[in-house]
């Protein structure tokens, strides 16, 4: 069973959010993902002061078998990419809720925020893809 | 593992299964009117006996002419053992396999090419290939605009000292998206790029400057200078090089003060026989930092679960049977043949070979130049260094006076005049080893003999 913290916020493309005490938001891939996807050899994560709406593909994370695009859950403007995982993209397998953060947006709304789901609806939405 | 893949028996159960009774049904959706119905002046197929005869036709209606055209292509000595082994069997596929690690031989020989591509230009990683040195180009200032992040102009520049068919294959692939390619103009004492003709564009967004070395005309550029102040203007270099010029010339890695970024060109002169324009390849290579953002396959060597040494492809993720729209390039292959008698080419010659080869046809230049300096009417263009060609310049229009030599059997090289009209009475000369002080000398005199008749003038 994957690990899924409770006071994150999840997408069904396996992305999570965490609000941070300065109002923006944390963002990276689920303990699913990262384990579905397998080692992960490069990540790309986006520059600082680049406009993502909600659903655009804004990093890649590439494993030996594939390269996948991960989604913004919420529009804003980066205000930083993970630069660690340049040498680094193992991070995210090892730790993808914590080191292994891809960046940090400031939302357009809080609004998007609340259209998430939460740790228990992301569980059954693991379920309901593993059925 | 059969050959043929659907036997008739095959394509009939295939469409039996799903109850659709002939191939053709299959493309019903698209409206007969739409549908070729043979091919209206395609003759029947010939025979081998009667094809034979039009190709020998046609191979006669060529000559043997006596070649000093060069402009891109280049007529180098190949030892026979090249091709020899090129058409063996276990070579003779102009492909990288599908299953590739099925091949080890080929992929072990597309990691040897790499290898000998990266040290040639001086860079830490080369692709397996390219179509030819204006779609390497091309690809280039693509991945250029990938790779340089925080450049968002997608401004390329362009010397005109480069060649032009090579700027024209960069503007028709890489200017349907939105790039903007700006022309620098060459000096006209130098035929070369010159660093005044760059202050316009400093402190500006610029993506990429590409330099040729040798260039065009055949004259060096100052590629430090231009090196460097690309770097300080925050613009990516993408080197255009001619390989076998490395063997003598700064390899790209090490112009300026950090190198190139990005280098490509024409492999032709590397085995590959002059032919009608084609096949050739082109090739890339690249620093580390950018290796994700080329384009093409690129061949790793690693170890199999028992620890012994193997080939593979390698970064596939980034290609476009995994990546689809997404991926880095729509390149996906190489020019699998021509990569194989360019790499026996280069592993036969040596570093010390390719250099006497580069030497030998410098010189030879040199000698050509100075031989039709003498004769009158006819001068050297530009100042300066060149590498294995050169410009002359006549006291009428060059067009008629090449057609003259033609006369005589003899290719005298590129009108200039064709792709620059201020350079009309000028012509692009080129000698390689393959080109005897005995031929230079037959050049000399028959364009002596057409600078004296009137035909000409």
């Amino acid at each position: 069973m994957s690990n899924i913290p409770k006071d994150l916020r999840y997408t069904k493309s396996h992305e999570w959010v965490r609000t941070l005490a300065n109002g923006t938001v944390e963002i990276g891939i689920s303990d699913h993902a990262q384990h579905a996807l397998g080692d992960l050899v490069f990540v790309e994560v986006p520059e600082a002061g680049r406009v993502v709406a909600a659903g655009d593909g804004c990093a890649v994370v590439e494993s030996v078998k594939a390269a996948s695009d991960v989604y913004s859950p919420v529009s804003g403007a980066v205000t930083e990419g993970n630069g660690a995982l340049a040498d680094a993209p193992e991070l995210v397998n090892q730790d993808p809720y914590g080191d292994g953060w891809l960046m940090r947006l400031r939302p357009q709304s809080a609004a998007d925020l609340a259209g998430l789901m939460d740790a228990d609806a992301y569980s059954k939405h693991l379920e309901s893809e593993a059925s | 593992m059969p050959f043929i893949p659907h036997t008739e028996s095959d394509i009939r159960t295939m469409l039996d299964t799903i109850g659709v009774r002939s191939i053709d049904d299959l493309f019903d959706e698209i409206p007969v009117e739409l549908k070729s119905r043979g091919l209206d002046g395609v003759p029947v197929a010939a025979n081998e006996m009667e094809i034979t005869r039009v190709m020998q036709g046609f191979a006669a209606r060529d000559g043997k002419a006596l070649c000093f055209l060069g402009a891109g292509a280049y007529e180098h000595h190949i030892p026979a053992v090249v091709w020899a082994i090129t058409t063996r069997g276990e070579f003779y596929s102009a492909y990288t396999p599908y299953q590739a690690e099925a091949s080890q031989g080929t992929l072990q020989l597309i990691y040897e090419y790499q290898t000998m591509m990266a040290s040639l230009t001086g860079l830490d990683v080369s692709n397996a290939s390219l179509y030819d040195g204006g779609s390497a180009l091309a690809e280039a200032c693509l991945m250029a605009v990938r790779a340089h992040r925080k450049s968002k102009s997608a401004r390329i520049l362009l010397p005109a000292s480069l060649n032009p068919a090579y700027r024209k294959v960069a503007r028709s692939i890489a200017g349907l998206q939105e790039f903007v390619f700006e022309d620098l103009p060459y000096d006209a004492a130098r035929g070369a790029t010159s660093l005044d003709c760059l202050r316009p564009y400093e402190g500006q967004d610029i993506t990429a400057l590409v330099i040729q070395q040798p260039n065009f005309f055949g004259a060096l550029e100052e590629v430090d200078e231009l090196v460097d102040w690309a770097h300080r203007n925050g613009t990516l270099v993408i080197a255009v090089v001619n390989p076998t010029s490395l063997a003598l010339l700064k390899s790209p890695g090490q112009w300026g003060e950090r190198g190139a970024d990005i280098a490509c060109g024409e492999g032709q002169p590397l085995g590959v026989p002059l032919s009608a324009g084609g096949p050739y390849f082109g090739f890339m290579s690249t620093r580390q930092e950018f290796v994700r953002q080329m384009p093409g396959r690129i061949v790793g060597r690693t170890v199999d679960l028992e620890g012994r040494p193997g080939f593979t492809l390698t970064l596939q993720a980034r290609e476009q049977h995994i990546r689809r729209g997404k991926a880095t390039s729509n390149i996906c292959t190489n020019q699998g043949l021509l990569v194989t008698a360019a790499t026996i080419y280069l592993t036969l010659l040596g570093p010390e070979g390719l250099e006497r080869v580069a030497a030998l046809s410098h010189a030879r230049t040199s000698e050509l130049l100075q031989a039709l300096s003498r004769v009158p009417g006819v001068r050297g263009k530009f100042d300066g260094a060149h590498f294995h060609e050169a410009v002359i310049e006549l006291d009428r229009p060059a067009g008629p006076v090449l057609a003259a030599l033609a006369e005589h059997s003899i290719l005298g090289g590129f009108d200039l005049g064709q792709e620059y009209p201020e350079l009309s009475h000028c012509i692009l000369v080129c000698a390689t080893e393959t080109r005897s002080q005995a031929d230079i000398e037959t050049y000399a005199r028959a364009l002596s003999d057409v600078m004296k008749s009137k035909r000409a003038a």
